[in-house]
């Protein structure tokens, strides 16, 4: 055996067992939460050790099996010691907190607005459309929804009947959820998908009011729609914005990238999302349990489309997080 | 040329993490796929049957009534649960991996290298709904077919890339240091003999024996002619076995 060859044997038995025992501790920091400090402080020293080794390796062994190892074992310890502190309760308190007040009260702020008035503007124009033209009704109603008003009845009517609340809660939620997402998501199509979306919404709910209006069912779809659609179609709208943000980066990036412009919104605006999927939870819930049920009087879906809209509105704001000053208090 | 991302690591050091292809990422997609259909499916017709057999819902009214209420909780709501969160809560379980990924050999991490944030893996999933469009994943398909990285929309905006995850192979350096102390080869060709045998079962027969009757004839060794059918295959493995572990006489 030549000397190089005798270093080589020497070096790879005198460091494999510390290669060995820096794999096991990675492989255990991955898995567990309470670090045990020793182990820790092995870990560290070794992935330093290794560190020396790879350097070393690739100098004299280029493109081999053991420099190959050396890299996929130096990859995972250097993921193990750099990554980042994991606090996920403190971060979505953040996120609560701070994070999505900041957002919609600053730069999500036009495009909310921009979105709540081409939502209301479809709804005006799905109204005027089916009033002057009734026959556009079947545009947005199906023709067993046109049958049931023109005998009187809602399509909500029976709703229980059918499908039991909890089986409805799902089915809806899971519905409202899905449609928010896209609206989202869809604005990477440079916001034409979330505008179709919310265009849609708008004109659709416009026409179906006044298709009910025809026939005096408006105020049964308004005390059907008035608990769980003051979050749904306010929640809508904040995905709507969101999206239209996306569109907006992609169609005006700035100075930066249209790419490097659509990961930082999307970065941004998927905040957002923390709101939207919870409240659509809630909204979903309601419109189960509360909005087909004729045991429910008016006053009290109103009060609880109220009161839902107003927690939404005071997360939304981060109000219900702040603690009142002591000026606030009058002290 | 296969495709990396190259990270620069706190001490200096320079890593390349290789992107997957995507035929690996269909790959493991496709997997994960029936593993989450077979489970959502599973847990639906556990409770249903388990219903049934219990006499708690009439079959013929499986819509309406308490009982159905309860199998819409117990049986239909988990397995959609299943479905459609199988991939957000994997990944953020398993650190960028799914059971289809780690077979595939892949696994999802951000541009620097480092498992994505749980912001990251459920904005990438959300993005499934435009990846997925018209269907089949045709957009997400086009969009990584197209991109360097290859990525679809939903890596570009959770900035995250697939790359190839290899284990380490503590057994090769047993198998190296332990040929570098008994043998007189180089390291290069304790590489190549290493290699050979560790791939030998994956190898065809008629690969393997070129393989080795290449590698003995670099040592000068002869290869005897006179062998019946599958003799030469035997002799060529304890051949290179021998040599591994030292039956060569040192020069």
């Amino acid at each position: 055996m030549n000397k190089s060859q005798n270093a080589l044997a020497n070096w790879l038995s005198g460091r494999k067992e510390q290669w060995k025992r820096l794999a096991v501790l990675v492989g255990k920091r991955r898995d567990q939460r309470d670090d045990n400090p020793d182990e820790v402080r092995e870990t560290v020293t070794g992935f330093e050790a290794l560190a020396r080794d790879l350097s070393m390796a690739r100098d004299n062994l280029a493109d081999t099996q053991v420099v190959r190892h050396l890299e996929v074992l130096f990859a995972q310890a250097h993921e193990t010691v750099y990554r980042k502190a994991h606090s996920p309760w403190q971060d979505l308190l953040t996120l609560y907190r701070e994070e999505i007040p900041a957002l919609v009260g600053g730069k999500l702020r036009g495009a909310i607005l921009a979105t709540v008035a081409i939502f209301l503007g479809t709804l005006a124009v799905g109204w005027l459309l089916v009033s002057l033209n009734p026959e556009l009704a079947g545009l947005f109603a199906s023709e067993t929804m046109i049958n049931k008003v023109q005998q009187g009845e809602l399509w909500t009517d029976d709703m229980l009947n059918v499908l039991p609340s909890s089986v409805l809660s799902l089915a809806i939620l899971t519905n409202n959820i899905v449609v928010a997402l896209t609206a989202f998501v869809l604005g990477a199509l440079y916001g034409l998908g979330t505008l179709y979306i919310i265009a849609l919404n708008g004109f659709m709910l416009g026409g179906i009011f006044a298709f009910t209006a025809q026939h005096d069912m408006d105020g049964r779809l308004f005390q059907f729609v008035v608990a769980h659609g003051i979050v749904e179609l306010s929640v809508i709208c904040l995905a709507g914005a969101a999206g239209m943000q996306l569109g907006e980066a992609l169609i005006r990036p700035g100075p930066r990238t249209r790419v490097a412009a659509f990961q930082e919104v999307v970065a941004e605006t998927g905040k957002l999302l923390f709101v939207i999927v919870p409240f659509l939870v809630g909204a979903g819930i309601i419109e189960g349990f509360i909005s087909p049920d004729p045991r429910f009087p008016l006053l009290s879906r109103v009060v609880v489309g109220v009161c839902y809209g107003v927690l939404l509105w005071l997360v939304l704001t981060g109000k219900i997080w702040r603690k009142r000053s002591g000026s606030d208090r009058g002290v | 040329m296969q495709e990396a991302i190259t990270i620069k690591t706190a001490g200096g050091m320079e890593l390349s993490l290789p992107i997957a292809a995507v035929g690996s990422r269909s790959y493991a997609f496709l997997i994960d796929w029936h593993i989450r259909l077979l489970l959502a499916l599973a847990w639906f017709l556990v409770f249903l049957l388990l219903f049934l057999f219990l006499d708690v819902i009439d079959g013929a009214a499986i819509f309406g009534g308490e009982s159905s209420t309860i199998l819409g909780y117990v049986g239909g709501a988990p397995a959609i649960a299943i479905y459609f969160l199988y991939h957000p809560v994997l990944e953020i379980a398993m650190q960028g991996r799914t059971p289809g990924k780690r077979m595939a050999g892949v696994r999802i991490v951000s541009l620097d290298g480092h498992t994505p944030t749980i912001g990251a893996l459920l904005v990438r999933n959300i993005f499934r709904l435009i990846d997925s469009l018209p269907a089949f994943y045709v957009l997400g398909l086009t969009i990584a077919f197209l991109t360097p990285k290859q990525v679809r929309i939903g890596d570009i905006a959770a900035q995250t890339v697939l790359v190839y995850e290899e284990k380490p192979k503590t057994r090769v350096i047993d198998v190296v240091a332990a040929m570098a102390e008994s043998t007189s080869f180089t390291h290069a060709q304790v590489e190549v003999l290493q290699e050979l045998l560790e791939r030998w079962p994956e190898l065809s027969k008629k690969v393997r024996a070129d393989l080795a009757r290449q590698f003995l004839e670099s040592l000068d060794e002869k290869v005897p002619e006179n062998f019946r059918k599958n003799e030469l295959d035997r002799w060529l493995y304890s051949r290179l076995q021998l040599l591994s572990q030292g039956g060569r006489s040192h020069e």
